[in-house]
């Protein structure tokens, strides 16, 4: 990501020039999901409730939670019916 | 150069068709004007080739509008009143976007009651969106400033959306012979340039995206910027103008018979022509009086104000509009332009012509004969020709 010092740094008007994948929004969480894989039954709802899309499936199959793009909204935890996911506080 | 008889209204459909606007984008009815009628005859005779959007409501065509922009496209679009104040949201979009927009208003009053006469709270509510504002006394006026309008609108160093208003029928109705300059000269003054900082397939970019706390000053300091810097280009784009085609209108705050001048009223649209003439027949009765009318009311001819101010008596502002709760829309900003200037003048606002009740000659005279009376402590703002009950307590609003 670039950086900007001053306002001489910006482009002329609000114009984002890296895709969104790369804009980390990490910074705007409070708690994070932590993931516990021993009683996955990788049944995907923590996949397919984040609205964020920062859940991904890795190569076996297992959820990956991609911190960078977390906002810490705690969905994913409150639908795992096995309970794999705890949201605890960023320090 | 061609004259044409024509009103306010086509005066800014010939303009867009002169500036060759690539994009028109309108709702076209109530509160929309014949401006678009008129543009939309000459797409269909083929005298205009542009892409006539018709979309469902003022904030649509204005997001039409910014769009074309955003791909460097000229948009042109027209609205008054109701549509201009359900554009609002978008007209920090387009200025904040640095998108060149040039759109006509017709000054219309704000309902309720329901009103189409003219009034400038319209435009006043957009007084901090980041628009230019020109406000016009004739259809020449509005001729000439549309195309000026695009080449300070499109300026590299300025790229900031430009309205420009007429009075709604004194002007948008009122047919006049308007000299038409010719095509070639008016490309030659505002050619269609490539415009940075537009959507670009070869270098993807995201526009209209979050942006935090740690950047979004610096792009309200950008846009604010660019408005401090177009009072020059204001200014040389007229005197371009002035060049090629043999008119100019004064600049950001036009005067007239102000050197000597005891009091000066100061007026906004067409109350300006009416005045110019009040200000004749009370010179020849040995009156001093002059008058000064806001042409440009965003960027604010703050400057121009305290250099007025310096050598007359008394202000008068004839306002069209009024802030609840506050005073007349140009008087709080005149006021407050001369804060930090050494001589203050006596300031009086008057508060007349709202919802198109006529600035005749009378009553202009009426406040002149007023305002050259004032003395240290007087009544600083008065409702002008207002009905009021004849045992009323006066009070300030």
């Amino acid at each position: 990501m670039k950086t900007y010092k001053t306002y001489a740094d910006l482009p002329g008007a609000p114009i984002a020039d890296v895709p969104s994948q790369e804009e980390s929004t990490a910074g705007w969480r409070t708690t994070r999901p932590v993931l516990d894989l021993k009683n996955c039954t990788k049944c995907y709802l923590c996949w397919k409730y984040c609205p964020d899309t920062a859940i991904s499936v890795n190569d076996e199959g297992w959820p990956v939670i991609r911190y960078e793009h977390c906002k810490g909204c705690g969905i994913c935890a409150a639908e795992c019916p096995k309970e794999c996911i705890v949201m605890e506080k960023e320090v | 150069m061609a004259k044409v008889v024509m009103t306010g209204n086509y005066a800014q459909s010939y303009a867009s068709k002169l500036a060759r606007a690539q994009v028109v984008a309108a709702y076209p009815i109530t509160p929309q004007t014949s401006i678009v009628e008129k543009i939309a005859d000459f797409v269909s005779s083929g005298e205009m080739v542009t892409q006539y959007i018709k979309v469902e409501s003022e904030h649509s065509a204005m997001q039409a509008c910014i769009s074309a922009a955003a791909v460097g496209a000229r948009s042109y679009t027209a609205t008054s009143s109701q549509g201009l104040l359900l554009m609002h949201e978008l007209l920090f979009w387009a200025a904040g976007q640095r998108a060149p927009i040039v759109m006509g208003i017709i000054n219309r009053a704000v309902a309720p009651p329901w009103s189409i006469w003219t009034d400038h709270t319209d435009s006043m509510a957009q007084r901090d969106t980041g628009w230019i504002q020109y406000y016009c006394e004739s259809n020449q006026e509005v001729l000439d400033t549309v195309l000026q309008a695009y080449k300070v609108a499109e300026d590299p160093e300025i790229r900031l959306p430009a309205m420009i208003m007429e009075d709604a029928f004194y002007l948008s109705h009122t047919i006049e012979a308007v000299d038409v300059p010719p095509q070639g000269e008016v490309d030659a003054y505002i050619p269609l340039k490539r415009s940075p900082w537009v959507l670009d397939i070869e270098k993807p970019t995201r526009m209209g995206s979050f942006m935090g706390p740690d950047i979004y000053m610096e792009y309200r300091y950008i846009v604010a910027k660019a408005m401090q810097d177009s009072r020059k280009v204001i200014v040389e784009a007229e005197e371009d103008y002035g060049r090629r085609f043999g008119r100019s209108y004064g600049g950001l705050l036009p005067t007239y018979r102000c050197d000597d001048a005891d009091v000066v009223l100061l007026t906004i649209g067409t109350a300006s022509c009416t005045a110019r003439e009040v200000v004749d027949e009370l010179r020849t009765e040995g009156k001093k009086v002059g008058l000064a009318r806001m042409r440009v009311f965003r960027p604010f001819p703050e400057e121009e104000i305290a250099r007025l101010a310096s050598s007359v008596r008394a202000i008068g502002v004839v306002d069209r509009s009024w802030g609840f709760g506050h005073r007349g829309t140009m008087f709080t900003e005149v006021t407050g332009a001369l804060y930090k200037s050494k001589s203050k003048p006596l300031m009086k606002d008057y508060i007349t012509g709202l919802g198109g009740r006529d600035i005749t000659p009378q009553v202009l005279r009426g406040i002149y004969l007023d305002l050259l009376k004032i003395r240290e402590g007087d009544e600083e703002m008065e409702w002008w020709g207002l009905r009021r009950p004849e045992k009323e307590v006066k009070h300030n609003a």
